[in-house]
């Protein structure tokens, strides 16, 4: 009698569909996974213990660099639980551009996972036309904090700066017609807000495009219908958050749960799955880009209504505005003494958590007394969707081994940290 | 039983598989958002955060008074400055050094510089061809600053209000 054994496979780190650099070792029985062992660590930076030799305000450009797709919310979480220690009020305005650029976020999140998840599927065009839409998104990044994607906007009491009353626009060029030209800056010709409100008028058009692509596209469904399947039950023991919970059919949003900033003045649903497969987690995600829009919608309305400081006036942790800084003495020592010593914060510890587009993000940071945390630790969301792998993937395929890595919306940044 | 042979027939006419066809046949004949870089380019931002550059008064005197602001509160370490007193017993950097291989582009230093010296530009085309390539020096810097001034001065004054 013939001997079978089981073959292993090495799956990445450098496969385009392992998300960066996620290594698998697979145990396969013909073309069934039997265990998938994700293996990681290539993209270790020490985030959490570089933060440890630095100040608070010198980590915020690091917190970027966590999960480098939805920037802006790790800044968020790690300034709140600043200012949960500090007891630092932020002015309301700072805390409308907070929301907006949240959304904003994740929008910037939601679309480039949806576009890798169906180019691993087998969609090439819904891939190019997200894209298209992230540039818009990446322009209003640009234009807040002038990076388009590591944008160090956030701060400890609100945010760096108002938004802007111009839309940067086209040149002519002797290569392009002044006509053309003029029709690029059609919807730059406001301010900021402006350029954000007709972006809000024209999305949900494209969500409806790129569900014509995929939604009820036979090939589509056949690839993720019944494809890693969770269980409510199991979701919550593997310790899930975000879509991959409530594509499970769990309500758990912790804008609505554990409401910060100004979510509990805001309207938005919650979309919740019913199976728990891929197919149910792709609708979750798809709705709540809808709900984004929404948000979005309502915080240009408030932030054209009214107007106000973006950023705490308390100097002892945000700097002083430059004009004081040139005139004043005692701001330009408060100014000297933010961008050397930094702040300290009280000893103790905190724990803050945003609803990141992936799960719940956190970050709990011990402080001793010093300018510096004592230790930083960072919640990924990501690191318990991965740890599910295995289970996931039992018994599939390895062409289903892509769409649950899809599903899971992996990113390395987070993960290994 | 309507609702079957609707069902049945979409299916067999592959009618989903067509709408989505018809959607990308449509982009294909539309306009590009495509632009002809590097003779067209995308625009940019007054904030933008490009390579460094370093400022003069405009009557030619050096801004950098080496408070060494920027030095301390660069995140990745990539600002070395020494100084000296000059003949007048005015405080000059003797050495400014960014390693733009370290440098992470926070624009911190340009927030920090208490005399608008140190800046942040628009460029984001430079490149080196050897590792110590990017490794700008104070001349280096001044050479950018003096070359793009009046962007700069430009884009700083817009900014202003917002700072």
């Amino acid at each position: 009698m013939a001997e079978i054994k089981n073959y292993t496979m090495n799956f990445g780190p450098q496969h385009p569909a392992a998300h960066g650099v996620l290594r698998l070792v697979l145990e396969l029985d013909g073309e069934v996974i039997q265990r998938a062992d994700p293996h990681i660590g290539l993209l270790h930076r020490a985030t959490e213990k570089l933060a440890e030799n630095r100040t608070y305000i010198q980590s915020v450009p690091y917190m970027d660099r966590l999960d480098y797709v939805s920037m802006m919310m790790n800044e968020h979480a790690f300034v709140m639980a600043i200012e949960k220690m500090l007891n630092l009020k932020v002015p309301v305005r700072a805390q409308y551009i907070r929301v907006l650029f949240d959304e904003i976020t994740r929008l910037l999140n939601h679309l480039l996972w949806l576009g890798c998840h169906a180019l691993d599927v087998g969609a090439m065009s819904v891939f190019l036309y997200t894209f298209r839409e992230r540039e818009d998104l990446f322009d209003c990044y640009e234009a807040v904090s002038g990076a388009r994607m590591h944008a160090a906007y956030y701060r400890p009491g609100g945010v760096y700066r108002d938004l802007p009353d111009h839309m940067p626009q086209y040149q002519n060029t002797r290569f392009s017609r002044p006509s053309e030209t003029h029709k690029l800056n059609e919807n730059r010709q406001g301010s900021l807000l402006d350029f954000i409100e007709d972006f809000a008028t024209r999305f949900p058009g494209y969500i409806d495009e790129y569900e014509t692509l995929l939604t009820d596209n036979r090939i589509w469904k056949q690839r993720t219908v019944g494809i890693g399947v969770v269980s409510p039950e199991r979701a919550i023991e593997l310790g899930f958050t975000g879509p991959m919970l409530r594509g499970s059919g769990i309500e758990w949003d912790l804008r609505k749960k554990q409401p910060y900033e100004v979510y509990d003045k805001l309207d938005f649903d919650i979309p919740v799955g019913v199976e728990g497969d891929c197919y149910d987690r792709y609708l979750v995600r798809i709705e709540e880009m809808r709900q984004s829009v929404h948000l979005i919608k309502q915080c240009t309305k408030w932030l054209r209504e009214n107007s106000g400081p973006v950023i705490s006036d308390n100097q002892k942790f945000a700097p002083p505005k430059r004009t004081d800084m040139k005139e004043d003495m005692e701001s330009m020592i408060h100014h000297f003494k933010l961008f050397t010593e930094g702040f300290h914060l009280p000893k103790g510890e905190a724990y803050a958590a945003v609803e990141h587009p992936k799960g719940e993000f956190g970050i709990y940071m011990v402080s001793d007394g010093a300018n510096k945390p004592y230790r930083l630790k960072i919640r990924a969301p990501g690191f318990a969707h991965l740890a599910s792998l295995d289970e996931m993937t039992k018994g599939h395929m390895i062409s289903d081994l892509v769409a649950i890595i899809g599903t899971q919306d992996i990113v390395f940044g987070e993960i290994d940290r | 039983m309507r609702k079957l042979v609707s069902n049945i027939s979409k299916s067999l006419s592959l009618y989903e598989l067509l709408k989505g066809m018809k959607l990308t046949l449509s982009y294909f004949f539309a306009k590009k958002v495509t632009i002809q870089y590097p003779e067209q380019k995308t625009p940019q931002s007054p904030r933008f955060r490009g390579l460094h550059a370093l400022r003069r008064y405009p009557n030619g005197e050096e801004r950098c008074i080496a408070c060494k602001l920027c030095e301390a509160v660069c995140p990745a370490m990539a600002i070395t400055i020494e100084s000296e007193l000059r003949e007048d017993n005015s405080r000059r950097t003797t050495r400014y050094d960014i390693d733009l291989t370290k440098c992470i582009f926070c624009g911190f230093c340009e927030e920090s510089c208490p005399v608008d010296s140190i800046v942040e530009t628009r460029i984001f085309e430079y490149h080196g061809e050897e590792r110590g390539d990017l490794l700008y020096t104070k001349d280096m810097l001044l050479d950018v600053g003096k070359k793009y001034e009046k962007q700069i001065a430009k884009d700083r004054q817009q900014e202003a209000k917002y700072r």
